[in-house]
């Protein structure tokens, strides 16, 4: 394996915040209050994306947070020291109230980020979040062309709203980052996706490679990349960033299967990360509900949000190291990675606490290489889509 | 186009911060902030001070006297400070400049 694919640790700039911020308030024992929370308000979308990030047990429109009880939950956030949030889903433009919700967390002094799939968008709509405060939209495309790109996203037009959307955005004079969700169906296109980028003039773009878990994990065999892919990406995004340095930054995931060590998912369990849920569970990540055996608190429980951060069993249950096993508990680098994702090693091992199989010294992580490269070589490119029927097939051969 | 909004930062610059980049300061970790897209930065004291002068009024000049003759400092070596810093938040795009006025 190419040094290229391992994961190449960030180097934090001297002047990063989560750095210094992290150095001043979180420890091992006391974790302070993440920076950034990611609110999912609805898991409804238009878009039926085979690797979408939501649980494969959607939750219902009828047990969503009403707008009283978010906005509550965003003053709350605020009073805690929380600075960023992050307006998610589904599809966060669903909710009827994203314009109210956006002005109360402005009002409360949260600065606002809209993530978001844009179909749903109207000029007048972006306008009047960019009234209510918003501060910067993320749109994710499926290619960079309409074939591909309505394919993979189960609806037809959607890339042209997307295009259009994103126009909108700098003409409303709000910064954009293009998000681009890769894998083997779309990485012949990423050139001319990073091109897109430009083009629309996005201030970010984000490559990230599918992570397998949910939805994608069921659909693994029609997303895994080949090795050859992931090369050519790998140095595809080098070439791009730094040829458009000062005009595009170029944020890269690489799908860990492919890794020899494992992602520092979250940045650790329960140390600088949580969601909250449509229905309101406060969450170590947003497919943590995967994990069968947790319970999760939600914010309409008693407790107050710091106390379920700080206390909860859900967050104490893979903090720090403690809970770890061999081969991690005796790893050098276990406070590094924090032995990789949980919701993999449950998903791929049955059990949380076990090594995520990314990791090259975890027993699994042979096989499970092994697994992708054959997948990526010769496994259907039908997708299964994200519904809350469980998942529909797609109709027509092998979706070629 | 994202090439037009880079600017290069001189004596004569009015910088502000864009309407997408606040400067905030943090009652429960007892710091200045910068809030970004996707990102925290956490600014020294110095930078946080010369930030609240770039009100897209002053220019880079006025705010380099102001500070040498708070500090009793050496012009030259402000000046330089000065515009690295905010040279550098300008190159990661947390930096814009009023348009010229045409008085």
């Amino acid at each position: 394996m190419s040094e290229a694919l391992t994961d190449t640790p960030s180097t934090p700039a001297a002047n990063d915040g989560l750095a210094v911020l992290e150095s001043r308030k979180s420890t091992a024992e006391t974790f302070g209050i993440p920076l950034a929370v990611l609110a999912e308000l609805t898991h409804r979308c238009p878009l039926q994306c085979p690797y979408c990030s939501n649980p494969v047990e959607l939750d219902r429109a009828s047990g969503e947070l009403t707008t009283e009880e978010w906005k509550k939950v965003l003053s709350e956030l605020a009073e805690i020291g929380v600075l960023q949030i992050h307006f998610s889903g589904g599809e966060p433009t669903a909710r009827k109230d994203l314009v109210e919700l956006v002005k109360h967390a402005s009002d409360v002094g949260l600065y606002t980020n809209l993530i978001t799939s844009a179909v749903l968008l109207t000029r007048e709509k972006l306008a009047a979040l960019a009234d209510a405060g918003l501060c910067h939209v993320q749109i994710s495309f499926q290619g960079n062309e309409p074939v591909i790109a309505d394919r993979v996203a189960g609806l037809k037009d959607s890339h042209r709203k997307k295009i259009e959307a994103a126009k909108w955005t700098r003409e409303l004079d709000l910064p954009l980052t293009v998000n681009a969700v890769m894998h083997r169906q779309n990485l012949h296109q990423l050139p001319d996706i990073i091109q897109m980028a430009v083009d629309l003039d996005a201030d970010r773009l984000e490559v990230a490679n599918v992570q397998y878990y949910g939805w994608a994990l069921k659909n693994r065999a029609a997303l895994m990349p080949t090795l050859a892919q992931l090369e050519d990406t790998t140095r595809i995004v080098e070439e791009a960033s730094e040829r458009l340095k000062g005009v595009l930054t170029i944020d890269y995931v690489v799908p860990d299967y492919y890794a020899l060590r494992p992602k520092k998912c979250m940045g650790g369990w329960g140390r600088q990360f949580f969601n909250i849920s449509p229905t309101g569970k406060i969450l170590p990540c947003h497919a943590a509900e995967s994990i069968t055996g947790l319970e999760f608190e939600s914010v309409r429980s008693n407790h107050s949000i710091a106390w379920i951060w700080q206390n909860s069993d859900a967050f104490n249950r893979y903090r720090g190291t403690g809970w770890m096993k061999e081969p991690c508990k005796s790893c050098e680098f276990r406070e590094i990675d924090f032995g990789g994702c949980r919701c993999q090693a449950f998903a791929l091992t049955g059990d949380a606490a076990n090594t995520d199989p990314a990791c090259a010294l975890s027993p699994m992580h042979e096989a499970i290489f092994k697994q992708a490269e054959i997948e990526a070589e010769g496994a259907t490119n039908r997708f299964l889509y994200r519904n809350f029927a469980g998942g529909t097939l797609e109709t027509g051969g092998d979706g070629a | 186009m994202a090439g037009a909004r880079h600017i290069t930062v001189s004596e004569e610059s009015r910088p502000v911060l864009p309407r997408h980049t606040k400067l905030k300061f943090d009652e429960t970790r007892q710091v200045w902030v910068i809030l970004a897209p996707e990102r925290v930065l956490a600014p020294d004291e110095i930078a946080v001070e010369v930030l609240k002068l770039c009100d897209g009024v002053s220019r880079v000049a006025e705010i380099v006297d102001q500070l040498a003759a708070k500090y009793a400092a050496p012009r030259e070596a402000i000046l330089t400070d000065v515009i690295a810093m905010l040279q550098d938040l300008a190159d990661k795009g947390f930096l814009t400049e009023a348009r010229e006025k045409t008085s």
